[in-house]
């Protein structure tokens, strides 16, 4: 099946109904996309799929068919580094998934909201926060 | 192991409902869940995701069609919704968070068909009809004659959910929903409501489905007080593991009376 992967055409044999997660992570070797839930709760699978934010979790392989997918592994370093600087991470765990939702913020959009779908357990989300708002 | 059908159009698909006992799959949201956590048996799944027919938010006359595969995105996003049931965008708003929102679809929150959905009492107040499909053709249903009991709904086994109309809704519209948090919480209690000449309550997560409260309706032009007790008869909530009765009756009746002060 044919899909656009972090800017890449690519061509990829996997059962239709297996996660997109998976797919990424297992046949893919793009490991920063982490599994936190599972159930679309906390946001740490979080990947772009024409320029939106998703839980790869929670999207079958087949509905990737022709879409441009966006990883943490396909974005520029500009909001790594933002993070870094505020010390927006701990465990880090959450913190690809956090990163791509926020590569899906608008301009002048509202920050809590755009993040409302990925949970932190360890910063508090204050220095991820303040990351995005200079 | 799990198959999946892909139909290329809306006609494809309701040949292959008819044919064979399939699960539609389109936002995943939910599905996914049960699936990862075996909770769902199904094991032969259709994918509605692309069929272009059931979706697009348009008028016809001056009825409000929403195509079932509209995402909770799209109705925040869509001028044309926020115009004429702004209550069904603050709905939408409070769905999950913006990853459930871009895949969430509003035919999938009718079909998933839990009492606590978010967009169902704004769907009961506004008297939307539920479009539905099968190789046949098509019928609605008033959607306050869809559900039949807790996940259960007149639907048969080879029909889809195409669309969902609204007429319009005269009136000042009105949403809360009571969760543990603003995003990704499941509704302890959640209500919607239309004041007007013929005022309009539904409340969510407090029955078996979304509930329609009459008593409550005919009462609150007479006093809130009174529609209160009525409301207190009207509704049967239960202990469970996001609230207990007594929180979500208590709940009920305050946000009956912040509607009331809210829309005066």
């Amino acid at each position: 099946m044919r899909l656009d992967l972090n800017g890449a055409k690519v061509d990829i044999a996997a059962p239709p109904m297996k996660r997109l997660l998976d797919v990424l992570r297992e046949q893919c070797a793009l490991t920063g996309t982490k599994e936190g839930c599972g159930e679309g709760e906390c946001g740490a699978c979080t990947v772009l799929v024409d320029g939106r934010p998703v839980n790869s979790c929670l999207v079958p392989f087949a509905q990737v068919k022709g879409c441009k997918v966006v990883t943490i592994e396909g974005l520029d370093s500009r909001l790594k580094e933002v993070f870094a600087r505020e010390g927006g991470a701990q465990c880090g765990f959450c913190t690809p998934g956090m990163i791509v939702a926020a590569a899906a913020l608008r301009k002048g959009g509202d920050v809590r909201a755009g993040l409302a779908g990925n949970l932190c357990r360890c910063t508090g989300y204050t220095a991820i926060f303040r990351a995005l708002n200079p | 192991m799990t198959e999946l059908l892909e139909p290329r159009s809306l006609r494809e698909a309701l040949a292959m409902m008819r044919r064979d006992a399939l699960t539609p799959i389109a936002g995943c949201t939910d599905i996914y869940v049960g699936l990862h956590f075996g909770t769902l048996s199904a094991k032969r799944f259709i994918n509605l995701w692309d069929l272009k027919e059931l979706r697009g938010i348009k008028l016809k006359g001056d009825v409000l069609v929403l195509g079932a595969l509209t995402t909770y995105s799209e109705l925040i996003e869509s001028r044309l919704v926020n115009r004429r049931l702004p209550m069904l965008v603050a709905a939408s708003r409070e769905v999950g968070g913006p990853q459930i929102q871009n895949r969430g679809t509003i035919g999938g929150n009718i079909a998933n068909a839990s009492p606590a959905g978010d967009s169902l009492p704004v769907l009961a107040v506004a008297e939307a009809s539920i479009v539905l499909k099968s190789a046949d053709g098509a019928r609605r249903i008033a959607f306050n004659d869809f559900y039949t009991g807790y996940r259960k709904t007149v639907m048969r086994p080879d029909e889809l959910i195409t669309a969902l109309e609204i007429p319009p809704v005269e009136g000042r519209q009105w949403f809360w929903k009571v969760g543990t948090r603003a995003a990704q919480a499941i509704s302890k209690v959640v209500m919607a409501a239309v004041r007007s000449e013929r005022t309009r309550i539904a409340l969510g997560s407090v029955a078996p489905t979304v509930v329609r409260l009459p008593k409550t309706e005919a009462a609150i032009g007479i006093s809130v007080e009174k529609a209160q007790r009525a409301l207190r008869e009207e509704i049967k909530p239960i202990d469970d593991i996001r609230s207990t009765a007594v929180y979500r009756l208590r709940v009920a009746c305050n946000l009956l009376a912040r509607f009331w002060r809210e829309t005066s």
